[in-house]
C-alpha cells in the first residue's frame, strides 16, 4: 500500500493545450480520493498518468515515495479495477481469481493463501469451487475485484466503472466497492463524472474544472462550504439555487424578499452592487409547517409555485423568478459548462411531503438564511466561506476514516491468525 | 426505436423486419443462426441470416454502441483489419440497451477452433504472430485496444498463412499517436487475457498438451517489441550504401506484412538517416490489380497467388494464338476458363469449408503436388477433381460459413 503525491502535474498535448494544469494533490496511504468533474476537466487523463498511461509534460508523480514519471505501466504496481473483465467459462471461481497469479508462476500454497483471503473479503467462499456462468451480475464484479486483490497492488484505480452498468446493479457496486475499500484499507483513486457516486464513496473529493483543482475537501466540506460558484453548482442534487442579490447594510434583496445577514458575512459582502446569493433546495420549507422556535432564524416570502412534484417521502416546488440579463447568461454558461440541465431562472424548492402548497397558486415559504452562500458573479468566488468550519468537517471525515482502517487491521490480524493455523494444520 | 446505418444500406433494409423492441436474449429461435461459439463476451451476442447474408447483433451500452460504430467505421476507411460495421438500432423500448449490427466475417475461425485442433502446419507460433501483426498495425495507427485478446480477434486463412481482424471495438481509445505507456499496457493487458484464455482452454481439456499457456502468453511481449523495433526504427547507413540498404528495409518491411507510405532520408554527418512510415492499411497492391483484371475481391496473400495464375494463363493464350493478349481480356478469359469452373465444381456438401479463392490456392497447391509426382503437368481440372476427392472433405465440416448454411436453408 502506498500514498500517491502529485506534485505541480502538468499535461500538455501537441497543441499546447494544457489538459492538465498544474495539479498538486496529495492521497495520503489508504484514502479513498475520488476525482470529479464535468468531461474535458482532466480528471481521466490525471488518472491515466498515475497509472501510466499518459506521459507527464512536467511536475513529479511520486507513489509510494518514489518517484515514477518515467516507470512502465507493469513496474508501477497499480491495478484497474474492472477495467474489461471477461470470466473463462471453463475454470472456477477460484482459477478465475488465481489466473493473474499463475501466469506469475506464483507457488500454489501462496496463490491459495491470497485466493482465499480474497475471497473471504468478497464473500465469495461458497462459490469457489463453481463455475462462473451461474453467478449473478454483483457477484462477476466481485471476482473481478477478486482478481485485482490478488495481485497486492500498492493502490486501486477506477475509471468510470459503473457508467455502463444499470442503474440497480450500479447503487449495488457502489456500496459493494465502498466496503471493500474500508475493508482492505487500500489506497483507492476513483473517476466519475457523476457526484452521487463522488458523494457517497470519497473520503475526499477533488473537483477539476478545465484541467485545475477547484477544491479537494470531504463530501460535506463541498457540500457545505463550497469555495466557488462552480464546486457549488457541482455538488448537490437536485442543484443549490443561485438568485440575485443587491446588499443593503446587513440586508440583501432578493426575489424572495430581503434576507438577513449576520455582521460577519455583511462585511464580507460589502462593497459589491450584484451578488448571487446560493440556497440548497433543502433550505427552504412550507413556512406554515416550520417549528415557530424556527421561523426567526430565516426569513419569510410570499411566492407563485409554477410546479410541484410529490416523490412520496419528499416533495418539491419549482418557483420561477426574475433576473437581470447579466444573471441569465451566467448561469446558463454555468449550466453548460457543468454538462446539467439549464439552470433556468427558477428555484427549486424542498418542501415537507405532507405540504398542501398546489400548483398556481401564492404559497408562503421559509428560507433558512444561517445556511446561505453568497458569490461574486464576475470571480465566482464564495464571499461567505467559512474556511475553519469546512476544514472541521474534512478533519473529522480523516478521523473517522482512520478508526475505519485501525478497525479493518484488528479484524485482518484475526483473520490472518486464523488461516495461518489452518496452512500449518 | 431508431436505427442507425451506413451505406451501403441497401442489404440492411430485411433487417429493419426483425422485433427489435425485444430483449436479444428472447427473440424466437427460427430468426437465429446457430453459429458455434467465438469466444467469450460480456454481452448477449446473436447471429441472423438475411438474404444470405450474415450478421452479428451485440446488446451494449447505447455510448459503447454509438462508440464502436463510429470507430469500426473509420477503421474501415482506412482499411484497418476489423470487422465491417452496419449500424446500431437504438432507443428500444424500456430502456433496453442498444443493438450494434456488424457483418459477420465469412471463413474466419475463431481462436477456440484453432487451438482446440490437433496442431498442423497451424501452430500456436504462427497465430501468435498474426496477433502481434494486427497489435503493431492498430498501434501504429494510434489505437488504443485496451482489451486485445483471442476472443477479440478473428483469423482468416489468406492463402495458407493467416490473417487477423479486429472485432471488439468496445474500449478502444483513438489517439493521434500512443505514448510508450499505452502500448506497454495494451501489450501487457494482451499478455494476460491470452494466458487466460489458453489457461481456460486447458481447463476445458480443449488445448492440446504440447502448448503451454504461460510459455505461449510470455512469448507476445517479445514477438510485440521485435516487430515494432523492425518496422518503426531509425537507421544510420553509409551514403555509398544508401540504395541497397533501402531496398533491403522496405523488402523486409514487405516481408512482414506492411507497406511503406513514405521513405525519409537525410544526409547527417555519421551518413544518411533513414526513416520510413510505414502505411497502417494491409497491403493492397495485389488486391487492387486481381480486382482490376477479373473483378475479384479476395485477400492480398491470395491475390498474388492468383495473379500468378492469369499471368502463366496469359503466356499460355499468347503461346496459342502466337500474339499478343491485352492483360484484361486474359484476366477476363481466366475468370470465365479457369477460376469459376473449379470452384462452380465444388461439390455441394463441401461448400463453404474455405472461401472459393482458398479452395483455388489449395487446388493450385495440389496441382503442383500431383505435377511433381506425375513428372509432368497434370492441369487444373484433373488436380481440381482429385482435391475434391482427396484434399477438401479433410477439412472440417464445422467450419463451413454461416452464410452457406443460410443459403441451404
Amino acid at each position: 500500500m502506498a500514498s500517491i503525491e502529485m506534485n505541480n502535474i502538468v499535461k500538455k498535448y501537441g497543441d499546447g493545450f494544457p489538459a492538465v494544469n498544474d495539479v498538486s494533490l496529495d492521497i495520503a496511504d489508504g484514502e479513498f480520493m475520488i476525482l470529479v468533474g464535468p468531461s474535458g476537466c482532466g480528471k481521466s487523463t490525471l488518472l491515466r498518468m498515475i497509472v501510466g498511461l499518459e506521459d507527464i509534460t512536467s511536475g513529479d508523480m511520486v507513489i509510494g515515495g518514489k518517484r515514477v514519471n518515467d516507470l512502465a505501466p507493469r513496474d508501477r504496481n497499480l491495478s484497474m479495477v474492472f477495467q474489461n473483465y471477461a470470466l473463462y467459462p471453463h475454470m472456477t471461481v477460484y482459477e478465475n481469481i488465481a489466473f493473474p497469479l499463475r501466469l506469475s508462476k506464483t507457488p500454489d500454497d501462496e496463490v491459495r493463501r491470497r485466493v482465499t483471503e480474497a475471497s473471504d473479503v468478497l464473500e465469495l467462499e461458497e462459490h469457489l469451487e463453481r463455475k462462473p456462468a451461474n453467478l449473478s451480475g454483483g457477484q462477476r464484479q466481485r471476482v473481478a475485484m477478486g482478481r485485482a486483490i490478488v495481485r497486492q497492488a500498492d493502490a486501486f484505480l477506477f475509471d468510470e466503472p459503473l457508467s455502463n452498468l444499470d442503474a440497480k446493479l450500479r447503487g449495488q457496486m457502489r456500496t459493494e466497492i465502498s466496503r471493500l475499500q474500508r475493508r482492505l484499507g487500500i489506497t483507492t483513486v476513483y473517476v466519475t463524472h457523476d457526484q452521487t457516486e463522488a458523494m457517497t464513496l470519497g473520503d475526499r473529493v477533488c473537483v477539476l474544472r478545465k484541467g485545475k483543482i477547484q477544491q479537494v475537501a470531504s463530501p460535506r466540506e463541498l457540500y457545505e462550504q463550497p469555495v466557488n460558484l462552480f464546486v457549488a453548482g457541482f455538488i448537490g442534487s437536485p442543484p443549490m439555487n443561485f438568485l440575485p442579490a443587491t446588499p443593503e447594510g446587513n440586508r440583501l434583496r432578493t426575489p424572495f424578499g430581503e434576507i438577513e445577514l449576520d455582521e460577519k458575512r455583511a462585511a464580507a459582502v460589502a462593497g459589491h452592487d450584484l451578488l448571487l446569493v446560493g440556497i440548497r433546495p433543502e433550505y427552504f420549507d412550507d413556512a406554515s409547517l416550520v417549528d415557530e422556535a424556527k421561523l426567526p432564524l430565516g426569513s419569510t416570502f410570499r411566492a407563485k409555485v409554477d410546479v410541484t412534484e410529490w416523490l412520496g417521502d419528499s416533495q418539491y416546488a419549482y418557483i420561477p423568478y426574475d433576473a437581470p440579463d447579466s444573471i441569465r447568461t451566467q448561469l446558463r454558461d454555468l449550466s453548460k459548462e457543468l454538462d446539467s440541465e439549464e439552470l433556468r431562472t427558477q428555484a427549486i424548492v424542498s418542501i415537507d411531503a405532507t405540504s398542501r402548497i398546489r400548483e398556481g397558486r401564492e404559497a408562503e415559504f421559509w428560507l433558512d438564511s444561517r445556511k446561505i452562500h453568497v458569490f461574486d458573479p464576475q470571480s465566482g468566488e464564495n464571499l461567505t466561506r467559512d474556511a475553519e468550519a469546512g476544514a472541521e468537517l474534512t478533519r473529522l471525515a480523516t478521523q473517522d476514516r482512520m478508526e475505519q482502517a485501525e478497525e479493518a487491521r484488528g479484524r485482518d490480524t484475526d483473520a490472518r491468525g486464523g488461516a495461518t493455523a489452518v496452512g500449518v494444520g | 426505436m431508431r436505427y442507425l446505418f451506413r451505406p451501403p444500406a441497401a442489404d440492411a433494409t430485411g433487417l429493419l423486419l426483425l422485433p427489435w423492441d425485444q430483449p436479444l436474449e428472447e427473440w424466437d429461435h427460427d430468426l437465429l443462426l446457430d453459429v458455434p461459439s467465438r469466444g467469450i463476451s460480456r454481452h448477449v451476442v446473436r447471429f441472423v441470416a438475411v438474404e444470405d447474408r450474415v450478421y452479428a447483433l451485440k446488446e451494449i451500452d447505447e455510448r459503447l454502441a454509438r462508440h464502436e460504430y463510429a470507430l469500426l467505421a473509420q477503421f474501415e476507411g482506412e482499411g484497418l483489419p476489423a470487422v465491417s460495421v452496419l449500424g446500431i438500432c437504438v432507443d428500444r423500448p424500456d430502456e433496453q440497451p442498444a443493438v450494434l449490427v456488424t457483418r459477420y466475417l465469412e471463413y474466419s475461425m475463431s481462436y477456440r477452433w484453432l487451438f482446440s485442433r490437433p496442431r498442423g502446419e497451424r501452430s500456436a507460433e504462427q497465430l501468435l504472430d498474426t496477433m502481434v501483426v494486427l497489435l503493431v498495425r492498430l498501434h501504429l495507427a494510434g489505437v488504443f485496444w485496451g482489451d486485445c485478446s483471442l476472443s477479440n480477434t478473428l483469423f482468416r486463412l489468406d492463402a495458407g498463412t493467416f490473417a487477423a481482424y479486429l472485432v471488439d471495438a468496445e474500449t478502444v481509445e483513438r489517439h493521434p499517436s500512443l505514448s510508450p505507456g499505452q502500448r506497454a499496457y495494451d501489450v501487457d493487458l494482451a499478455r494476460e487475457r491470452v494466458g487466460a484464455e489458453l489457461l481456460d482452454l486447458q481447463f476445458g481439456g480443449l488445448l492440446p498438451a504440447d502448448i503451454d499457456p504461460i510459455e505461449v502468453a510470455d512469448s507476445l511481449p517479445p514477438r510485440y517489441e521485435s516487430l515494432w523495433e523492425e518496422v518503426t526504427r531509425e537507421e544510420v547507413f553509409r551514403t555509398d550504401e544508401q540504395r541497397y540498404r533501402v531496398a533491403e528495409r522496405l523488402q523486409r518491411l514487405n516481408d512482414l506484412g506492411f507497406d511503406v507510405g513514405e521513405v525519409e532520408l537525410k544526409t547527417t554527418d555519421g551518413g544518411t538517416r533513414l526513416r520510413v512510415e510505414t502505411r497502417v492499411a494491409g497491403p493492397g497492391h495485389n488486391r487492387h490489380e486481381l480486382f482490376r483484371l477479373a473483378g475479384l475481391e479476395v485477400q492480398e496473400r491470395q491475390a498474388q497467388r492468383l495473379l500468378n495464375d492469369v499471368r502463366a494463363f496469359r503466356a499460355y493464350l499468347e503461346q496459342k494464338s502466337g500474339s499478343p493478349v491485352p492483360e484484361t481480356i486474359a484476366g477476363h478469359r481466366w475468370l470465365a476458363e479457369v477460376y469459376q469452373p473449379v470452384v462452380d465444381a465444388i461439390p455441394e456438401d463441401l461448400r463453404g469449408r474455405l472461401e472459393p479463392a482458398e479452395v483455388f490456392h489449395e487446388v493450385l497447391e495440389h496441382r503442383w503436388f500431383l505435377s511433381e509426382q506425375a513428372g509432368r503437368d497434370v492441369g487444373t481440372t484433373k488436380a481440381a477433381r482429385s482435391y475434391f476427392d482427396t484434399v477438401l472433405p479433410r477439412t472440417p465440416q464445422e467450419l463451413t460459413t454461416p452464410s452457406v448454411i443460410a443459403g441451404r436453408g
